[in-house]
């Protein structure tokens, strides 16, 4: 358990989250109108997104099938029949003065993610609930001094709230459940994740309380974008509330905004300023009922998830679970690892892809998509290592080169004239060379040096120009030493 | 051109067709008769140019053999509908200047089908009220006047626009909309058809909401035959609209076989309501007779539920509005008052853009949505509704449709009933119950009360079953033989412009 030391003792701080997950679709949730990020403002806006007299929603089909699939994905249970709510608020970028969401029935009902820690053990946290709403516009206060400009292109895109349970104890577990939610998401193709572009959004619900005790009063932090921040917000916000209580206050339950720049949060309404929604069902859209066989046919069809591939990763290739944490993260560095791995040694794969391929792209600053060193490619690379063609040394700046060309080895091998020498002929007329040089060497090894071995190696490679097959030399060496 | 403004409109479909005259002379005549009906105040927005241009369309057609169904018949649509590019108001100072850029889906069905669009209607502002009193653009004259009392009369509401123009012969027929009542008892005050089909029958897309889960868009005409032609035109599936039925529409006029024999006849007991005139118990027994003597049976039925639907109504309608029309913030379209700040914009918006009973209406539904009140309200009315669709199912199980009066009183004198909300919510009693339920109902005209002013009887029938209601609206049209005609009728040379008057006595 991590506890806070506070002033008068440990406290626990408590957290649930809710997502905001964009969904990956062509189309609003309501609307038809299109959902490209970046278009110019007001361009993808429909009169039913602008909530112009008369006009009604459709529901998106593609959007509820997403929904459901992640549900799925978080092994949730699926609503059979839902219904669509109207939260009812004034503001100018939600042109109804209501956004349809889902509130007393929805969509996804209890699921859960299993979080892996740090240490390779994993933690499961409750999911309480995911709905379908619609996003609201932008406003744009900083284009006029004194007018707010309104940007509707992302009024009614279609969002999944994904609500955890009060299960997360830090930051840290907070930020793992991020990624781990985030994973999934990228798994099913629901949602791209990108929270510099807003697809992911985060709510923080926190409070503290001393170990064993009951809940302590919540603050929720709106709207925070990015795993550091939520985590920032988090330690911020728990030891802000740990200051009140022990210098004897109590914490009211508010709203709070992250200041990212500060890395604070500061209070946005109170309790008794929040809005009274008056939600109730929209008259203008039937209750959402979905087909169990069709629901079915989503959770035959849903992809390997990260968990099962970890999994399997570590059976199948007899990793440690956490480099099969680490592999699975990204679909894309899964299905990387398994084209360079299938049919070689998986440990050497994994090695030379966490080690030696992240760090590269790292440097690079790509995602593994973009990287210039293809799996065949690499796994290509492994294969000449393993018939002897180039040695582990010379391995490193085949890869290097890859890296710059995004050549073949093969062809790198061939042009740079890089191919190990396998000829006993001309090993064996190096050995002799070298031996013939180093009389006295010889004559310490002999005298019962044998750290010299690994010397005489050197020298032959060194010759060779580390062409040489490390075997052959090790082999013809021993012989002529020993002989 | 008198005469072609008297025609019902399956009389102009035949006369157009034999080429007895042509679109265009129809029209004219109509663009007239709507001129010369001014004094009713029964447009917001004429559309002359528009309506000869679409005559001129369907002459072409009708030359060319090509008739579409409604061709060449000259229509007012109520202002609550969308209209491409023509100024759309729901007789609100909200949507000043408001030009839709599309055409709602029950007006577009109507172009395809060849009609001619003669202007857009008033109304009681957003349909809120039953007199078209409360409209932005003043009260709409009912065409009909008690004889030896000048004082102007209410035509009902909210679709009192349309029925005073059809009423008064300057429009074969129009499109309304009955929420709570509002095609059926403006068709009872003003002596005319009006038909409130089955909820999802006709799209809403395109139509101004009132409360989304009850409006429903239907026909006012002159004759049963007319309206259900006319509600042809309009029904049908619209995937834009997710309350839309995905049913086929039948060919109505093909109901009206005369044939009621053996039909059960429901007569609901709780429809006798403290305070109504027994002239309109009376007109409701008249109404069985003739029911009895074309063949049917008459049976006498329960619906326990109706005393509550009334109070139902006026929760869930007002909820349902005071969301409905939170996106007339004075933002994107229409009215904008500008303030200090984003809440004094929105709140000078919205109280200039508002008339006293809208408001009043977002109120009480904006109350009874609010946390600690929405179970004992909302939740409850929602409960009640369904009670009442129940009443009406277990009803059918015994009876194939339902008689009842449409409305508790004849027309009122404007301004009669104005500071009285209550008494003014009172009219809808017999017509809200089939608006909670879903079901089709239509009022046809059946006789004159004591004071020379027209009454209609109530057919209510099963969810899509309007070819029944039809049959019997029918026969009850033939029975009651009902000819009296309004002391004001456009362009006629007795009355033209003459409603001041108020001295004819009824034809």
């Amino acid at each position: 358990m991590s506890l806070i030391e506070g002033r008068t003792g440990s406290w626990e701080v408590v957290i649930g989250l809710e997502v905001h997950a964009q969904i990956v679709s062509a189309a609003k949730l309501f609307s038809g109108a299109a959902t490209a990020f970046g278009a110019e403002p007001n361009t993808q806006v429909s009169t039913i997104d602008a909530a112009f007299p008369g006009m009604l929603p459709v529901i998106n089909g593609h959007c509820v099938e997403q929904a459901v699939k992640t549900g799925l994905g978080l092994a949730a249970e699926i609503n059979l029949h839902s219904v669509f709510d109207r939260k009812n608020y004034f503001y100018p970028d939600l042109p109804a003065g209501y956004q349809i969401s889902q509130y007393l029935q929805p969509v996804v009902g209890r699921g859960k993610i299993v979080l892996d820690l740090p240490d390779g053990g994993v933690r499961e946290v409750g999911i309480t609930r995911l709905h379908l709403e619609q996003d609201a516009g932008k406003s744009l206060h900083d284009q006029h001094p004194s007018l707010t400009y309104l940007d509707l292109n992302r009024a009614g895109v279609a969002l999944m709230e994904i609500v955890s349970e009060p299960d997360l104890r830090s930051a840290e577990e907070a930020g793992a459940y991020l990624r781990k939610l985030r994973s999934i998401l990228r798994y099913l193709g629901t949602c791209d994740g990108n929270m510099e572009e807003g697809s992911l959004r985060c709510d923080c619900n926190v409070s503290v309380r001393r170990p064993g005790e009951g809940y302590g009063t919540r603050c929720e932090i709106k709207n925070v974008n990015s795993v550091r921040y939520v985590m920032q917000a988090i330690d911020y916000e728990a030891r802000r509330q740990i200051e009140i209580i022990e210098e004897g206050g109590t914490v009211r339950q508010e709203t709070r905004l992250f200041d990212a720049g500060r890395g604070t949060t500061r209070s946005m309404r109170s309790k008794e300023e929040a809005h009274d929604y008056r939600y109730f069902p929209d008259p203008d859209l039937l209750p959402l009922t979905l087909d169990p066989a069709w629901v079915a046919s989503l959770k035959a069809s849903l992809p390997e998830l990260p968990d099962a591939k970890k999994a399997r990763f570590v059976a199948a290739y007899a990793l440690s679970p956490a480099d099969a944490g680490i592999l699975v993260a990204e679909r894309a560095s899964a299905d990387y690892f398994e084209a360079v791995a299938r049919g070689r040694d998986p440990k050497q794969a994994a090695n030379w892809v966490m080690g030696d391929l992240f760090g590269a792209l790292n440097r690079l600053g790509v995602g593994i998509e973009a990287s210039p060193v293809s799996a065949e490619n690499l796994g290509a690379m492994l294969d000449l290592i393993a018939d002897g063609t180039i040695s582990g040394r010379l391995a490193k700046d085949v890869f290097a080169a890859m890296l710059e060309s995004g050549d073949p080895p093969g062809k790198i091998v061939a042009e740079r004239g890089w191919k190990q020498v396998t000829d006993a002929g001309a090993i064996e007329a190096a050995v002799d060379a070298v031996l013939a040089a180093q009389t006295d060497k010889v004559a310490e090894f002999r005298a019962g040096k044998e750290k010299l071995f690994g010397f005489f190696v050197g020298q032959v490679m060194k010759a060779t120009e580390g062409k040489a097959n490390p075997a052959a030399v090790n082999e013809l060496l021993r012989k002529k030493l020993n002989g | 051109m008198t005469a072609l403004t008297r025609l019902t409109m399956a009389a102009a479909r035949d006369g157009l067709r034999r080429r007895n005259f042509t679109a265009t002379e129809l029209a004219a005549a109509h663009v007239a008769a709507v001129e010369a009906a001014r004094p009713l105040n029964a447009f917001v927005t004429e559309t002359p140019e528009l309506a000869m241009a679409q005559a001129a369309e369907s002459d072409r057609r009708l030359q060319r053999g090509e008739a579409r169904p409604l061709e060449g018949l000259p229509l007012a649509i109520k202002d609550l509908f969308c209209t491409k590019d023509i100024l759309t108001t729901a007789s609100s100072h909200i949507l000043d200047g408001f030009k839709p850029p599309y055409e709602s889906t029950v007006t577009a069905q109507l172009w395809a089908a060849g009609a001619v669009m003669l202007g857009k209607t008033n109304m009681d502002e957003f349909a809120m009220g039953s007199s078209t009193t409360t409209s932005y653009y003043g009260p709409t004259e009912n065409p009909w006047r008690r004889p030896g009392d000048n004082r102007p009369l209410v035509p009902g509401g909210s679709s009192g626009g349309s029925a005073a123009i059809v009423a008064a012969c300057g429009a074969l027929g129009a499109t309304g909309t009955d929420t709570g009542g509002s095609i059926r008892q403006p068709a009872s005050f003003t002596g005319i058809v009006g038909m409130k089909p089955t909820y999802g029958r006709c799209s809403r897309w395109g139509v101004v909401a009132f409360a989304s889960s009850l409006d429903h868009p239907g026909p006012l005409t002159r004759t049963v035959r007319d309206a259900a032609m006319l509600l042809r035109g309009m029904a049908g599936h619209d995937p834009k609209d997710s309350t839309s039925a995905p049913v086929a529409v039948p060919d109505f006029e093909a109901a009206l076989t005369g044939d009621i024999r053996g039909l059960k006849v429901g007569i609901p007991k709780e429809y006798r309501v403290d305070g109504m005139p027994g002239e309109i118990e009376t007109l409701w027994q008249r109404g069985i007779e003739w029911l009895k003597t074309a063949g049917a049976h008459p049976v006498e039925i329960s619906l326990p539920m109706t005393k509550y639907a009334l109070p139902a109504y006026y929760i869930v309608a007002p909820a349902e509005a005071s969301s409905n029309l939170a996106r007339y913030d004075g933002v994107r379209f229409g009215l904008r008052v500008d303030g200090k700040s984003l809440e004094e914009m929105y709140e000078l918006t919205r109280a200039a853009g508002f008339g006293a009973e809208v408001r009043r209406r977002v109120l009480i539904g904006t109350y009874v949505l609010s946390a600690g009140y929405y179970d004992a309200y909302y939740v409850k009315a929602q409960r009640v509704r369904t009670l009442i669709a129940r009443d009406f199912a277990e009803a059918f199980k015994m009876v194939d449709c339902i008689l009842t009066p449409t409305a508790p009183s004849s027309a009122f004198a404007i301004g009669e009933k104005s500071d009285d909300p209550i008494a003014m919510y009172l009219n809808d009693v017999f017509t809200v119950p089939a608006d909670l339920a879903g079901i089709p109902a239509i009022s046809v005209p059946a006789g004159l009360d004591e004071s020379g002013l027209p009454l209609g009887l109530q057919i209510i029938g099963r969810a899509f079953d309007e070819e029944t209601v039809f049959r019997v609206a029918g026969v009850l049209e033939e029975a009651a033989s009902f000819t009296a005609t309004p002391q004001f009728i456009a362009g006629a040379s007795s009355s033209g412009g003459d409603i001041g008057s108020g001295h004819h006595e009824p034809h």
